[in-house]
Order: C-alpha cells, then structure tokens, then sequence
C-alpha cells in the first residue's frame, strides 16, 4: 500500500532536529518510523506519522521546508531471502531503489518503507507475487 | 632606483602646469570625439575652453561604471577601431563585461608606469621575474608583463594556476622576483615551507596587488620568504596596474600624475575631501587616447598626502584603502558585486533571491560559499535531487563570476531578512591582520 511520508530539510546545525521533534511533540503528533538521510552539509529526516497533514502543516508554519510523499510500505516475513526476492524482482524490472527504511516489525514479520523509480509499477510487482508480500 | 626623474620629482608647480595643459587637451579631445562627454558638458553649459586649469576640474561631469556598461563596448572610445592595438575586460555587475581600448601610445605609457613601479621595487636588468597574475582579459598578467620586458627583466610569463611548476622554476632559474596577488604569494610561500625548499630560492622582491591587503600581511609574506613586497594598484579602466604603487618607506602609494589627476571626495555630497581625508578616490586620465576617462568614480575609499615622499619623489600618495564605496567585493582578484550572484540565482527560476556571500581565507586562499535557502517548492525528499540542484547552481554561479565557488544549501528563513538594505555579504577577511 502506500501511504504518505513527511519529510523535512534540516541543516547540519545543533538543535535543528530537535526543533522538527518538538514541533510534533507540541502539536500530539507520533513518529512512527523515521530515517534520517545525512549529507556533509545537510540532512533529510523522513518520517511516517500518526497526522502526516497536520505534520506539515505545523512544520512549515515553523518555517521549515516540508513536504508529503507517497511512498510504498510492504510487509515481508522474517525470513532469510525475503528482501532479497524482493529487491530481485525491482531489479528484474529496471525499478531502481531511492531509499528504504524498516517501518515496524513485530513477530514474524517486518513492514518496510521504499520510495522507487516507479511506485506504480513497483505496488503491482510486489503486490502479484504472493510469496513475497504477506 | 628612480626611473623617470623628471615625471616623478617634480615641483608641485610643475605637476600643476604639466596636469593643466594635458587636462585642457582630454577635455577638448573628449567634448569633440565622445559623444557621451559632449552631452554631459553641455547639458551644464560647459564648453572645453572653460576648463583652464586642474583647478577647473571640479565642474566637469563624472563617470561611472554604469556610464562604462551603458556605453558598452566602445561608447566611450576616442579614437577609431583602426587606432586600438588591445582590448581588455573585466567582469561588469549584470554580466556584461567592461571593455578599455589601448592604442599603441596607450600601452607604452601604460609600460612605463609598470616599469617605474618595478623600477620603485629595485628589480632591474638582473632580475628574472615571474609574472603570476592571470594571462588575458584580466589586465594583470599583459601589465606586469609588459612593464618587465620595457625594463629589460627576465620575464617568465607564469601566470596562474601551476603552483609546482612556479616553484621548480622559481629555484631551477634562480628567480629573483615575482608578481601576484598578495594571497597567491602567502600559498606560494606555504608550498616552499613544505617542500623545503624556503632556503633554495634567491627571491628578494614581490609586487603585490589585485586584491586589498594589510599591513601585517607585507610583514608576514617579508618574513616568511625574507624579500621586499610591494603594493602596486590599479584599474582596468584607468589603464590597469600601474596607476600606484608603494617605495620602501611603505609610507602611501605614489600616484603618477603626470597621467592620472587623483581626487578624493565624500561618496554621497560629490564634494572634495581635504588632504588626509578618507573618501572615494576619483581619477582623470590626461594622457590616454583610446579610453580618457574624466573624473571617474573608483569606489576604493582611501586619503591623499601631497608632501614629497623620503625616497625624493614628489608625486602625491594615497594611503592603504580603506574599503570601498559600493558592495564589490576582490575574491581572488576577481572582482565580485553581489547583485551579479543574485541576477545568475534568478536566471535559474527555482532558487529563491535570498543569499548570503561568505568570504573567507582558507590556507592564505580567498574562498566564496554562497549559501542558498532551500524553498519549499524545490525541496526533495532524495537526497541526489538536492545534491544536482547543489551542482546546477554551483556551475551557474561559477560561469557568471568566473571564479570557483561552494554552494551551500540552507533552511529557508534563516538568512538574514533586514529593514531597507539587506545585508548579502559576510567577509570574515577583514578580521584577518
């Protein structure tokens, strides 16, 4: 399925992440899962969310540059060779990777997050090819 | 040594009679052969014959770069293409460079300055010079050059870029002085103190200019290297390097007056300063052909003393600059306005307008970051995105000032917004002695 990602631009200077934290604290938004992509002069923290809108809504009021995107988010079993196969069948299909995170995982099974060349694509692939998605 | 007597050790009187009766000629050669002086004086009812002396040449009009770009590329020429031997340009303020004209009597007046400016530094027959300021447009390179060969140096046409081969040079052909930007020698003599070869070299001279530099820099580069530098000014518009230069009593730069009249006036009433007071120096040239230029605006704020100098010349002296007078700034010894990085980040159509220049000196190097605020609509959630839009504006910037630059991406709002004029510029130079 896909769902939205909030993801904010954060200079690498001392208190700008938690500045992002306490904005969603104050307004009672959770983080999900995050991951934070790091440059040598800036970062990228992406998140998922309980209020992904309002999460951008009060991240910008901050002045911050925010922004919603669709990303995929899967469920695979805990097993070796499941990320595998699934990475195999993107790269059978020329569907590239940007980048991924896990989500959550909770007993046998691990939820991941891809951002891909073609998230339209990359869904059906997945999503008929019951082996691999649970 | 003195190399021309009797152009720099006159009497004031003398500088006055030979500055007037070559001030009345330009004025009358300009009113009839460039149409942009002739509107100018007749717009305030001025006719070449009522200039009569220096004295009379606070009623002429200024010039102003704008005038130089407005008129570009050879508005304000005096002669006919057929009589201009050489072109130069510098960077202008939107893009568009501004062109000076030589003809063959402008490059041999030009030579001379150079070489009474050598000539000034001790460096004669024997010497062999490197010349490392940049070959080209840029007027540093053709100057110095050509000043050297009419002194009769060894000139070895260096210019920039080859830091190791100027140094195998600089000790294979026992070279005894250079020329370059007064940063440039500090890398040089760095790179000399790692290869050990401080000890191999016979330097005991360097004319340094192009940039702005202090006192205690002279100091650094004549102990690290233990030669004599000098302080040598210029620009492209008034003929190049060669307009002034320092003696070794480093006490002011002598202007050479028998082509050049200096002025100092307060940058906003347009009125003349006293003597010893800093304002923006404004200089008239008597003797060129191809490009006179009447009374213009140099924006280098400084002071001028007329009292004959120790060293027995009696041309005027202004003192180390003290700024300038509008936002350029000297990076490398190219010059940069910041409106230049603003109208190259617009063509771009996705950057927002606001920026912040930050100069620095790294390892005796100027180095420009210019820090760009990421604006919603060209934030990405990938990381390669951001980076290319890094690079786009990287090459933009640098093919619009011709000088390498780092960009830096930042927050949005967190440049600086101010009331009325924003402040575009952070010179951490200045803090530097």
């Amino acid at each position: 399925m896909f769902i939205k990602q909030l993801s904010v631009f954060v200079e690498n200077i001392p208190g700008r992440l938690e500045r992002v934290s306490e904005t969603l604290m104050d307004n009672n938004i959770n983080i999900e899962s995050f991951s934070l992509a790091d440059s040598s002069e800036f970062g990228v923290f992406r998140m998922i969310v309980s209020n992904p809108d309002l999460g951008l809504k009060v991240l910008k009021k901050e002045g911050f540059s925010a922004m919603l995107t669709d990303v995929l988010a899967i469920k695979i079993s805990q097993k070796p060779g499941t990320l595998h196969k699934v990475l195999k069948r993107l790269y059978d299909e020329k569907i590239s990777v940007e980048y991924m995170y896990t989500l959550s995982t909770s007993g046998d099974n691990t939820s991941i997050i891809m951002k891909l060349s073609d998230l339209e694509k990359g869904l059906k692939l997945l999503i008929n090819n019951d082996n691999i998605i649970k | 040594m003195i190399w021309n007597e009797s152009k720099e050790c006159m009497s004031r009187d003398e500088i006055i009679n030979l500055q007037s009766a070559r001030l009345r000629k330009t004025v009358d050669r300009v009113y009839h052969n460039v149409e942009f002086y002739r509107k100018k004086m007749q717009k305030v009812g001025l006719e070449p014959a009522d200039i009569r002396g220096i004295e009379d040449i606070k009623r002429l009009p200024f010039t102003t770069k704008e005038d130089l770009r407005e008129n570009y590329p050879f508005g304000l020429f005096a002669v006919p293409q057929s009589q201009v031997v050489r072109l130069h340009a510098s960077s202008g303020t939107t893009g568009k460079a501004t062109v000076v004209g030589y003809t063959r009597r402008d490059i041999e007046i030009w030579q001379e300055c150079v070489t009474r400016v050598l000539a000034m530094a001790n460096i004669g027959i024997n010497d062999k010079i490197q010349v490392a300021y940049g070959y080209g447009l840029f007027t540093g390179g053709l100057g110095l050059h050509y000043g050297a060969e009419n002194l009769g140096s060894t000139v070895i046409p260096m210019s920039v870029g080859n830091t190791a081969k100027l140094i195998d040079m600089m000790e294979d052909f026992n070279v005894t002085a250079i020329a370059c930007t007064p940063s440039y020698l500090l890398h040089i003599a760095e790179a000399l103190e790692e290869s050990g070869k401080l000890d191999k070299i016979s330097l005991k001279a360097a004319i340094c200019g192009a940039e702005p530099w202090t006192e205690n820099m002279r100091k650094e580069i004549e102990a690290k290297l233990n030669i004599k530098a000098y302080d040598i000014y210029g620009l492209s518009e008034i003929i190049g390097p060669g307009v002034a230069a320092d003696c070794q009593f480093h006490n002011g730069l002598h202007i050479y007056e028998d082509h050049f009249i200096p002025e100092i006036i307060n940058a906003d009433t347009l009125e003349s300063c006293e003597e010893d007071e800093v304002g923006e120096l404004v200089f008239t040239t008597i003797t060129k052909e191809a490009l006179p230029l009447i009374r213009y605006r140099t924006k280098d704020l400084t002071s001028i003393n007329y009292d004959p100098c120790e060293c027995g010349r009696t041309i005027a002296r202004i003192s180390r600059f003290k700024g300038r007078s509008d936002d350029m700034l000297i990076i490398r010894g190219v010059n940069v306005f910041p409106s230049q990085v603003e109208a190259a980040l617009l063509t771009m159509g996705e950057v927002s307008p606001h920026y912040m220049l930050i100069v620095d000196r790294v390892n005796n190097l100027d180095v420009l970051e210019v820090q760009v605020e990421v604006e919603e609509r060209f934030f990405s959630d990938e990381i390669k995105k951001l980076e290319s839009l890094n690079k786009r504006i990287r090459n933009v910037l640098q093919s619009a000032l011709g000088l390498s630059v780092k960009v830096k991406l930042v927050e949005p709002k967190t440049i600086e917004r101010s009331q009325g004029k924003a402040k575009r510029v952070i010179d951490k130079r200045k803090n530097l002695v």
